[in-house]
């Protein structure tokens, strides 16, 4: 959407993208602690915690990733960085699935995997938030 | 988190393809085939496709006949027959826990398919064939405003409910066709959170003694260990002051219990634990000790350890018994009744289990009643196919076999609870000149029950 402009000032991110595409960072983030402290009690309310924090960021990873999807669509040329924002956009929802699913195994057969998927999960998240909120705002088309 | 259900269902075929493949182990028995845990990204299942019985029948051994003798029921899941030849169906649907995590409210909607619409009757209902004919042409709610009745028992002249949260006792003369007074509570039962809320019961030979089956709160502790006190245990409770003790311990679904006739011998069907692969782990047929611990959650079939279990209890491992005799992985035994020369020569020693059929397999194991022979007192034999065909050929399920009791006139009653049918099951000489017609108790409530299910 942003980067459509061939000339003139460059074009702010709308705001409702800026909001999706940072949203789900601390949700990864806080499913990877949830994680980390079901690891270190065995108490299965942080088990809990963590795949609804987990399920809560899928939410905003879709939003953002059919956001990116249109914005691709309307992107001249096609590449650079609003590709690179989807695709990042896409392994985050890819992995999130994963992580998903995997937290919907019961009690400690969650362990070991459930904070290693959390933690990829969040530095793409966090790398997809980054690329996109540094670039798109100005248009770049490097 | 709607946006899952589509790719649920893609992997439940995709985790279909590696969890049905190759030939069953061997499950039966007191020396099951367990396989190493396993489990995919996606648990294999395979749910339950209801439909009207329509002209089909279940299938019995030759020299029996099966008719349905009352239908239309608010989830009929056990039945006692009394001394004069009534027979009393429990009507009801328990449970209702919240949602824990994203997974429930996923799996509650999916398991609710393979169930029936119907509304909880909470209540018992008498059915009564006056002249013998095998036409049960009497039908009158016993008793009502109960909570999920499930277990009953015939103590002299107490007759014994357990419901979802209490053990109830009302007075019972012969040939009474009506409560005549509201039930008095013996003892509350535990059931906060109740995710398995069916409570067993059979009374001692003695009829001293009430056992009631008290099922885990969870599949693996994935409630937190603290939810499980005075779960997943058989009680024993004294009838005269309701006081109770733990009689067996680490049954994690103790859905039916019998007292052997001869022995007084306590046995029980336990149905054990759910997504650690589709031949595991095996429910089971066991003789119960007194004291004995059976492993949920730290181990199952002895001493194989569970590690979805933490903190693990090495000590309680090390002295987890065996269960006598494995019925197969996700049959969901639900009924048990043991057998009297009355069923005829091949079916005279030996239990009938009743077996629901589960989720957890992609190829379904279950839906039917086997005969489980013994020899001495011990279970002896594979089990025998008893009534089959609640699955049709093109993948539908018709019904769902759950108590099983035996008339001693000769007769087996199944109660099905996804068509709501009592049926009836006799050696040939006895068949009952027609199918009784079948006529609905209450008008029955249209809507559907959310977020309420069957956890099996």
């Amino acid at each position: 959407m942003a980067a459509s402009a061939e000339t003139g000032p460059a074009r702010p991110i709308h705001p409702l993208f800026a909001f999706l595409l940072a949203a789900d960072v601390p949700l990864f983030l806080g499913g990877l602690l949830s994680d980390l402290a079901y690891g270190r009690t065995a108490e299965p309310q942080w088990a809990n915690f963590a795949a609804w924090l987990i399920a809560g960021a899928m939410v905003f990873t879709g939003l953002a990733l059919l956001w990116a999807f249109i914005a691709l669509l309307l992107a001249r040329p096609r590449w650079g960085w609003v590709l690179l924002c989807f695709v990042l956009l896409l392994a985050t929802f890819a992995l999130g699935l994963v992580d998903n699913l995997h937290h919907a195994r019961d009690a400690w057969a969650i362990m070991p995997a459930a904070p290693i998927l959390s933690g990829i999960t969040s530095l793409v998240a966090l790398l997809a938030a980054a690329v996109g909120l540094s670039t798109i705002r100005t248009g770049n088309r490097t | 988190m709607k946006r899952l259900l589509p790719l649920v269902a893609l992997g439940a075929l995709a985790s279909g393809c590696s969890g049905g493949a190759g030939s069953d182990p061997m499950q039966y028995g007191g020396d099951p085939q367990l396989p190493e845990p396993h489990r995919g990204l996606l648990p294999t299942m395979k749910i339950a496709s209801p439909a009207a019985w329509g002209s089909a029948r279940p299938q019995v051994p030759a020299g029996y006949t099966i008719t349905a003798i009352a239908t239309g029921f608010g989830i009929c899941r056990q039945t006692l027959v009394l001394p004069n030849g009534d027979i009393l169906v429990a009507e009801g649907r328990g449970g209702g826990e919240p949602a824990l995590r994203p997974k429930d409210i996923i799996a509650g909607f999916i398991k609710a398919k393979g169930t029936s619409p119907a509304k909880s009757g909470n209540r018992l209902t008498l059915l009564r064939d006056a002249n013998g004919d095998g036409v049960y042409e009497t039908r009158i709610v016993f008793a009502d405003k109960l909570n999920a009745p499930y277990g009953l028992a015939l103590v002299g002249s107490q007759l014994y409910v357990a419901d979802q949260d209490a053990l109830l006792r009302f007075a019972y003369a012969p040939g009474q066709t009506k409560a005549s007074a509201p039930p008095v509570k013996v003892t509350d039962l535990p059931s906060v959170i109740n995710h398995h809320w069916t409570k067993s019961l059979t009374a001692s030979a003695d009829g001293r003694f009430l056992f009631v089956g008290i099922g885990s709160n969870s599949n693996i502790t994935e409630r937190g260990i603290a939810a499980e006190v005075d779960r997943a245990q058989i009680w024993q409770v004294d009838a005269a002051t309701g006081a109770h003790r733990a009689f067996a311990t680490g049954t994690r679904n103790p859905t039916a219990l019998a007292i052997q006739p001869g022995t007084g011998q306590l046995w029980a069907t336990v149905q054990e634990r759910d997504e650690i692969g589709p031949d595991l782990v095996p429910d089971y047929l066991t003789s119960v000790r007194d004291g004995g611990f059976y492993g949920w959650p730290y181990s199952y079939w002895g001493q194989h350890v569970d590690t979805r279990a933490q903190p693990q209890d090495p000590r309680l491992v090390a002295a987890a018994i065996r269960p006598d005799y494995g019925l197969g992985s996700h049959v969901a035994a639900l009924g048990l009744a043991f057998s009297s020369a009355a069923m005829g020569d091949r079916f005279a020693d030996g239990v009938f289990v009743g077996e629901h059929g589960s989720w957890n397999r992609s190829k379904p194991a279950g839906y039917k009643v086997v005969f489980i022979p013994f020899r001495n007192g011990r279970p002896a034999g594979p089990p025998i196919d008893f009534v089959t065909g609640f699955q049709g050929a093109n993948g539908k399920t018709f019904g769902r076999p759950v108590g099983v009791t035996v008339d001693p006139r000769g007769a087996l009653i199944v109660a099905d609870d996804l068509s709501n049918t009592i049926w009836r099951v006799v050696p040939a000489a006895k068949q009952p000149v027609a199918e009784a017609p079948t006529r609905p108790a209450q008008p029955q409530g249209k809507q559907k029950q959310p977020g309420s299910y069957t956890p099996y």
